[in-house]
């Protein structure tokens, strides 16, 4: 039994029928073909597939397609604005925020939550927001260094 | 662009397809009438297949084929062990890549189903009927080594007996007589024992292992995607186990999220994947799940180690006595047998003049996951040897650990010193890598702050690691020599189009380390073209050269080696080419900055650019001179390279809650020259967090049956982002002398010194309330327990 599903991702109207049990990290690679968001656990430990859902984060391996039906999803692909990365890009690639690059869509948009919710984080508050995303390779230091860097610059382009 | 990009901290040129989401990673890949695999994993640790039934599974729905050992068998030859130890009685297990009568491990495999979803493949599998005859498991590696232990193989692949697991027993001996050292030792000074669990680990990249396999049956040839460390060791490994010749088969090593050793190791369900696609004439793309990763993608160090150091009076180590079973897992991994051995107890003199040594090993088959190279592998298990010896003489002789180490460091040299296991080490200061270290953190003082006592229930304790690590490996004749199934040398083929722009082709296969930049800078640094003109190809073994892969810290090591004599030998046909354009004598050619000019006159010039130019039209060449400008290279190292350095951990432990916290850490590295040191910096963070994981909370833990307890990221304690503080990296700078660049290498270096340095500030801070060892990882618990012991007794 297949149930219709709307779901804009990045700005792009999708419409399909699928399994109610199909995640939405799969729904956006499969049948969105976006295949930026990753999926690195089973038991929705690691983060990699975070996206925003209306803004707001979410792990894409627990929410199902069905769950999203209507909203507005972004995923790493959607984040720069035309050519011009996010600021967040910009500093994770400045400050050498990654290195196999796996961890990356979905700590950068874990990142991006976190400037949401908080626009300069300390280093421990960045340190306890991505908590829940786990990255293999670069013992987390640049990439706090890089959400800091991006807090500073998004809190000056504000001004 | 001058030389001056050679040290300097430009942006990663891989980074801009990694934030955009625009990489394609094997999992990423879709391919026109592409099925998918799921393979099905035994989920015992030990038993015997009495029965296997397919047909419910067959019916399924979009399932295509279910093959079971009864298809490959034959057709897919045993999975093959790459590193043969000599003169250590290896028995090689047979490994075939289907389990069909008896299962060894959790994640054999007995059978794989293809469908057109992989969700309806993975439905599927839980139609397949397997009937089990459960048999003893065992997977303590010294139980497994006992009399009367379960017994996993009869026979080894020779068709030799197997007996007491033992997949080989090697020593290393060297020095004077090791025995009389203990012997004098014990009559009058001091001699230390210690027992050391190197706890088995799992290495869980980001991104978990996958294939996809795509066959023409018109010219079969087969195209391999795979997430690995070495594209062109698995081609090989690749035509041997399925029989594709090798001039049709092509690997290709996409983008790949992070490895660790993990993705050294040919796995059966590579060649599984393989096998479908042949039988069905269709793509089929297989990728593990994280539980799968788990269970079947090979895990890390599990060593039991008994070791003795003995030492005078005074401090100084006169003997080393080591006795370790190394778990090897149910079968024999490609690589596994060097890694307790070569990579371990070679490396046992460390930073110290020890004149005698001996270690056996013990290669033993357990019922865990096979083991293979992790991060290190190797050299961090006889790191920490060395240095929790060390710092337990410190105690016992009531000395600080920093003034034993001064005390038994090999001098300050620079080219070569031979230690007692005979390897060469080429170029080191250990006195003085550890001297700035104190310097920079004021060790001396934080020592007097710890002797104020704890405060509010919390101990201070500091932890020390001088380490000297062999990467770079290395010169074939010893890889050859050492049982190694392959070279260790690399190769690049650099070539200039005429516009001056460059292509690099080369055999390593980067998977994080960043080398597409730092290859690109060294381009850049040695002919002077714009770092942007550089273009690196990589993992493809269609369209680059022969490379033995991205491990043991090697690529840059001795792939960046192959690459800089590769533009070396351009530069010097460009000077040729050069001096013809000029109408001077190649003897009174200069060369600076990317210009070939005529001594004393610097305007008549030609540069690279104009050379690459005439060389590809060939309008007007000197004599001789062929057209084009490119080169080719192959790099046989010399030697290894020997990187070192001295790490500081400082901890608090919470005695009420055993609670550990890492308040500070500083990084010691020399690496020789840094071609990037933000890519360097980043090899050390990420490296020394692995480490940290180590000592504080990763380790895989089995129950009696032999099931993985932590068989998944909610049980396995990954280091965390809020677990750390700010790591201070700092570096000194020894070229090797035999290296064209004098770099060293520097991707394990962090986690071979970490573990080490934060387990001896945890049992430092424990000293003054009795606790003396405690097995890693140091979690709250044990921790909480061994002080209340040392405290109730
Ligand atoms: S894939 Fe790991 S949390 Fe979603
Ligand atoms: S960059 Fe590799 S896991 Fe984070």
């Amino acid at each position: 039994m297949k149930v219709p599903v709307r779901i804009t991702v990045n700005g792009r109207r999708f419409e399909h029928e699928v399994e109610p049990r199909l995640l939405l990290a799969h729904y956006i690679r499969d049948l969105g073909g976006l295949t930026g968001t990753k999926v690195g656990c089973d038991t929705s430990q690691c983060g990699s597939c975070t996206v925003l859902i209306d803004g707001v984060s979410a792990k894409s391996c627990t929410t199902l397609a069905v769950q999203a039906d209507g909203a507005n999803v972004t995923t790493i692909e959607g984040l720069a604005d035309g050519d011009a990365l996010h600021p967040l890009q910009e500093s994770f690639w400045d400050r050498h925020g990654l290195q196999c690059g796996f961890c990356t869509p979905g700590m950068i948009l874990a990142a991006y939550e976190l400037l949401r919710t908080n626009a300069s984080p300390s280093d421990a508050e960045i340190r306890h927001g991505l908590e829940g995303n786990l990255c293999r390779c670069t013992g987390y230091q640049n990439i706090v260094r890089a959400v800091r860097d991006a807090a500073a610059q998004m809190a000056a382009a504000d001004q | 662009m001058s030389s001056r990009i050679f040290g300097s901290r430009i942006r990663r040129r891989e980074d801009p397809r990694l934030i955009t989401g625009s990489a394609v990673y094997t999992g990423d890949i879709e391919l026109p009438g592409m099925v998918h695999a799921a393979m099905l994993r035994c989920g015992h640790a030990h038993a015997r297949i009495t029965r296997i039934a397919t047909e419910q599974a067959e019916a399924a729905p979009g399932v295509v084929a279910v093959y079971t050992g009864v298809d490959t068998d034959g057709v897919l030859q045993p999975m093959p062990c790459a590193w043969l130890l000599p003169d250590a009685e290896l028995k090689i297990a047979p490994y075939p890549c289907i389990a069909k009568d008896v299962v060894r491990y959790t994640g054999d495999v007995v059978a794989v189903v293809v469908a057109e979803s992989a969700h309806e493949a993975y439905d599927a599998l839980d139609l397949i009927e397997v009937d089990y005859e459960p048999l003893p498991a065992v997977i303590d590696p010294e139980e497994a080594a006992r009399a009367g232990a379960p017994e996993l193989h009869a026979k080894d692949i020779n068709g030799d007996d197997i007996s007491g697991n033992q997949a080989f027993h090697w020593t290393v001996a060297g020095g004077g007589d090791v025995e009389l050292a203990f012997a004098e030792a014990e009559a009058d000074g001091v001699v230390i024992k210690e027992r050391i669990l190197q706890q088995r680990l799992i290495p869980n990249a980001m991104e978990t292992r996958g294939a996809v396999a795509q066959y023409n049956r018109a010219t079969g040839e087969l195209t391999l995607w795979n997430t690995t460390q070495n594209p062109h060791i698995l081609r090989f490994l690749c035509s041997v186990v399925t029989g594709v010749p090798e001039d049709k088969l092509r690997v290709i090593a996409p983008e790949v999220g992070g490895g660790f050793g993990s993705k050294i190791a040919a796995y059966p369900a590579d060649f599984v994947t393989v096998f479908c696609a042949m039988r069905l004439g269709r793509p089929v793309k297989w990728i593990e799940s994280r539980s799968e990763n788990y269970q079947a993608t090979t895990h890390g160090r599990d060593h039991v180690q008994d070791v003795e150091l003995a030492a005078t009076k005074d401090g100084r180590i006169t003997g080393l006595r080591c006795t370790v079973y190394a778990g090897m897992g149910a079968y024999l991994s490609t690589a596994a047998p060097g890694i307790p051995t070569i990579l371990h107890g070679l490396m046992l003199s460390g930073c110290y003049t020890i004149p005698a040594l001996k270690e056996d090993v013990y290669g033993v088959y357990t019922n865990g996951v096979p083991v293979e190279a992790y991060r290190g592998a190797g050299r961090p298990e006889a790191t920490f040897i060395l240095e929790r010896l060390v710092d337990m003489l410190a105690n016992r002789l009531g000395m600080d650990p920093a003034d034993v180490r001064i005390k038994n460091f090999i001098p300050k040299f620079d080219d070569g010193h031979e230690v007692v296991t005979t390897l060469n080490y080429d170029s080191g200061d250990y006195p003085g890598a550890l001297s700035k270290l104190l310097e920079h953190t004021g060790y001396r003082a934080l020592r007097e702050r710890q002797r104020a006592g704890p405060s509010n229930g919390k101990y201070m304790g500091l932890g020390l690691t001088s380490y000297v690590e062999i990467c770079g490996l290395g010169p074939s004749q010893v890889a050859g020599a050492i049982g190694f199934q392959g070279g260790l040398w690399e190769s690049a083929i650099v070539r200039f189009h005429p516009t001056g722009k460059v292509h690099v082709f080369i055999g390593a296969s980067p998977h994080g380390q960043g080398e597409e930049t730092t290859f690109a800078q060294i381009v850049a640094s040695e002919i002077g073209v714009d770092v942007a003109d550089v273009k690196i190809f990589h993992g493809d073994t269609d369209s680059t050269p022969m490379g033995w892969g991205t491990y043991g810290s090697r690529t840059t090591a001795v792939g960046g080696a192959a690459l800089a004599l590769a533009v070396r030998k351009i530069r010097d046909k460009a000077k040729v080419v050069a001096a013809h354009l000029l109408e001077a004598s190649v003897e009174d050619m200069d060369y600076e900055d990317g210009k070939f000019f005529v001594k004393g006159s610097p305007d008549r010039a030609k540069t690279i650019q104009d050379v690459a130019l005439m060389a590809n039209v060939a309008w007007t060449l000197p004599e001789g001179v062929e057209a084009g400008l490119e080169a080719t290279t192959f790099y046989d190292p010399p030697n290894f390279v020997f990187p070192y350095g001295a790490h500081l951990a400082v901890v608090e432990v919470d005695a009420r809650t055993g609670h550990v916290e890492l308040t500070g850490y500083t990084a010691l590295d020399d690496c020789g020259p840094q071609i990037n040191p933000t890519i360097v910096e980043g090899q050390v963070h990420g490296g020394v967090v692995q480490g940290v994981g180590q000592a504080l909370w990763e380790g895989a833990a089995y129950d009696e049956s032999g099931q993985l307890v932590t068989g998944s990221m909610l049980d396995y304690a990954l280091p965390r982002a809020d677990q750390l503080p700010d790591l201070d990296v700092i570096s000194t700078v020894t070229p090797s002398p035999h290296h064209p660049l004098g770099v060293k290498g520097v991707g394990e270096a962090g986690t071979i010194a970490s573990t080490a340095a934060v387990y001896n500030a945890v049992m430092d801070a424990l000293r003054p309330l009795g606790v003396t060892r405690v097995d890693m990882p140091l979690t709250p618990e044990r921790v909480w327990r061994a002080i209340q012991e040392a405290q109730g007794s």
